[in-house]
């Protein structure tokens, strides 16, 4: 059977005019669907590059990925766009939600490019806020809703189109640890209860801790990948 | 139509950000509407005014002219001798078919008496057919008729103008005035026909029978002469025709050898005026040139405008591409934001534009003429610069890399 995610000798080398830089030296390895996986690594090391070719955002540049058994080698720009949307969310350390924008607008970002009418945007993206605990405050705008509010209102965004998977880049990096807990909380049950396969790049062991299983990258290699026994 | 209207409000939001940049933006496209709207409103007002006077004028005419061309003004100076007849407008008349009607005239500036009111004027010695080869109704009482030109009659019709000035708002018919200290017995008032393509008052002016004119007040010293033939061809298509043959006949009558100057001149009045028209129309069309180059900024100030905009929000392009926007939906989206405002702006201008020629033409007494076509084609006109100056930003904005905008700070 296909793994649900497949990456075999995946290499990315940058053209900075003359230089050349190599960010993955020949990645190779798979997940299962429902898997919850943290990625490690110091700066430089690969990860970032890693997430991007997983996101549909970069290509490699020699290499397969697959997922779902859909190889995004020879799609179009747009093509890539759309398997983004249907497929993918994302979670960003900074939160990235559009300013003076209502949270139920931002959750339903994705949608208007889904194509979704007036009304199923407004009801798919009020669930998504029920399912990170925020129901009741569709109509504030980020500037009046806390980090980890905004957090929850970004998770709700990556999971309004009911992805395949998750791609969270350091998601606590901005939240005191009392909110971090609470934002790996709802990432445990999003991927217990809801079975959401979750991927999440993070240089704190504590965070990491929470996830099942650990990939180490280093100097754009893989150099340690292991499932942790422990759950707090 | 959902997407279109979800698209409106997003690209009204995204202004209302930052109402006072927006606002300048529009200014450019605003003055660049309303210079616009304005000076086709002057033109226009021109060209139908222009229009309308060569229509007072009547048709079709031509005017014959005692003196040759280098002596002989548009009405004669006081020392030419006229060479031109009376009898000379008959032979005209009956022989050359491309004509309709002929009116000699002789005239001069009298002083015109009545009661203890005077006043100065043309007074025109004519035929009765004057009044059709110009077009000229009556306002009360009757034209003089061929026997009272072959009676020498003192009768006359007043201007309008002379009506005002002499007689107040009284009735003048019947009344008797002097004309050069000659009683003349007023039988007609002429209807109002406004100011002349040259700007003269049509309005101030006397008109007698011929032989009265010739016999008591102007034509003594040279008996049974006139100045001017006023003559009406019978179609637009005959003055040429018409033109030649009278130079032709004249020329014969008045025993002009083959290497003489012709002792008098004919010119055709339809074309004066058409190439009066002719200018009106390019000077409107150069006015409403100029006027758009002020929109030309204008659509400037929008790309320079939105490639800020553009750059601003690289982070929220990131977001949007990265969450499945394609190059398209970014690229319409940015433009939407400029047609929005230069169709907004558009609107604005239109309005100043209007209430700016109105104000203009109480204030200088301009003719102007509003037209719905020449306000859409100004809406339309703004909304092809807002996508026009709107594209290259746009299309920067929709080929951002999604990576290197989400780390845009």
């Amino acid at each position: 059977m296909e793994p649900f995610i497949r990456v075999k000798d995946l290499v990315k080398v940058y053209q900075l005019g003359e230089v050349e830089i190599p960010a993955l030296r020949g990645v190779s390895l798979s997940i299962e669907r429902g898997e919850f996986v943290a990625i490690m690594g110091a700066s430089g090391s690969g990860k970032s590059t890693f997430m991007n070719i997983l996101g549909f955002l970069d290509r490699p540049t020699s290499g397969q990925y697959l997922l779902e058994g859909i190889n995004g080698e020879n799609l179009s720009r747009d093509e890539l766009a759309e398997i983004r949307n249907q497929k993918i969310g994302f979670v960003f350390q900074g939160f990235n939600l559009l300013a003076r924008t209502s949270a139920l607008e931002n959750v339903e970002l994705p949608l208007i490019y889904t194509r979704a009418s007036t009304s199923k945007r407004g009801e798919m993206a009020k669930e998504a806020l029920v399912e990170v605990g925020l129901e009741g405050r569709e109509h504030h705008h980020p500037s009046q809703l806390s980090g980890g509010e905004q957090q929850r209102v970004a998770i709700a965004r990556a999971l309004v189109n009911q992805p395949s998977i998750l791609l969270a880049d350091e998601p606590t990096g901005n939240l005191d640890s009392k909110t971090s807990a609470e934002i790996m909380g709802i990432f445990q049950r999003l991927n217990q209860d809801l079975r959401i396969t979750i991927l999440m790049v993070t240089h704190e062991p504590d965070i990491a801790s929470f996830a099942k299983r650990k990939i180490l990258f280093r100097d754009g290699k893989v150099v340690d990948d292991r499932n942790s026994e422990l759950q707090p | 139509m959902t997407t279109l209207f979800a698209s409106l409000r997003i690209a009204l939001r995204a202004l209302m950000v930052n109402k006072m940049r927006s606002a300048l933006t529009m200014l450019g496209i605003i003055i660049g509407v309303g210079a616009v709207i304005a000076m086709i409103a002057v033109g226009s007002g021109a060209k139908r005014r222009i229009a309308e006077q060569i229509a007072s004028m009547g048709s079709n005419l031509l005017v014959v002219l005692s003196g040759s061309s280098t002596s002989g003004g548009l009405r004669g100076g006081a020392g030419t001798v006229p060479t031109l007849t009376a009898d000379d407008a008959k032979a005209i008349l009956t022989e050359i078919p491309a004509v309709k009607h002929v009116a000699p005239n002789l005239s001069g500036i009298a002083q015109v008496v009545f009661g203890n009111q005077n006043w100065s004027t043309i007074v025109n010695g004519t035929m009765p057919e004057i009044l059709e080869i110009r077009d000229w109704p009556l306002s009360s009482g009757r034209a003089f008729t061929q026997q009272d030109v072959d009676g020498a009659t003192k009768v006359c019709l007043l201007g309008r103008t002379v009506v005002e000035n002499l007689f107040g708002g009284m009735d003048p018919i019947g009344q008797v005035v002097r004309i050069k200290k000659v009683p003349f017995t007023v039988i007609g008032a002429l209807a109002p026909k406004g100011q002349s393509t040259w700007g003269q008052d049509q309005d101030d002016v006397i008109f007698v029978p011929l032989a009265t004119a010739q016999k008591k007040l102007f034509g003594m010293h040279f008996p049974g002469m006139v100045r001017v033939i006023t003559v009406q061809a019978k179609a637009p298509e005959l003055i040429k025709e018409a033109e030649e043959e009278i130079t032709e006949l004249l020329r014969q009558r008045h025993r002009i050898q083959a290497n003489q100057e012709n002792d008098f001149t004919v010119r055709n009045l339809t074309e004066i005026m058409s190439s009066a028209e002719q200018s009106a129309k390019v000077m409107s069309l150069l006015l409403g040139a100029i006027a758009s180059i002020s929109l030309i900024v204008g659509g400037i100030g929008i790309m320079n405008i939105m490639l800020v905009s553009v750059t601003e929000r690289t982070r929220e392009i990131g977001i949007r591409i990265a969450v499945g926007a394609k190059s398209r939906d970014i690229l319409l989206q940015f433009l939407i934001e400029s047609l929005v405002l230069s169709l907004i702006g558009g609107s604005l201008g239109i309005g100043i534009g209007v209430a700016g020629t109105i104000i203009l033409s109480t204030f200088t007494q301009w003719p102007t003429l509003f037209s719905i076509e020449a306000i859409l084609l100004a809406f339309l006109f703004a909304g092809s610069v807002g996508v026009f100056f709107g594209f290259y930003p746009a299309r920067k904005a929709s080929l951002l890399n999604p990576i290197e905008a989400l780390r845009y700070e």
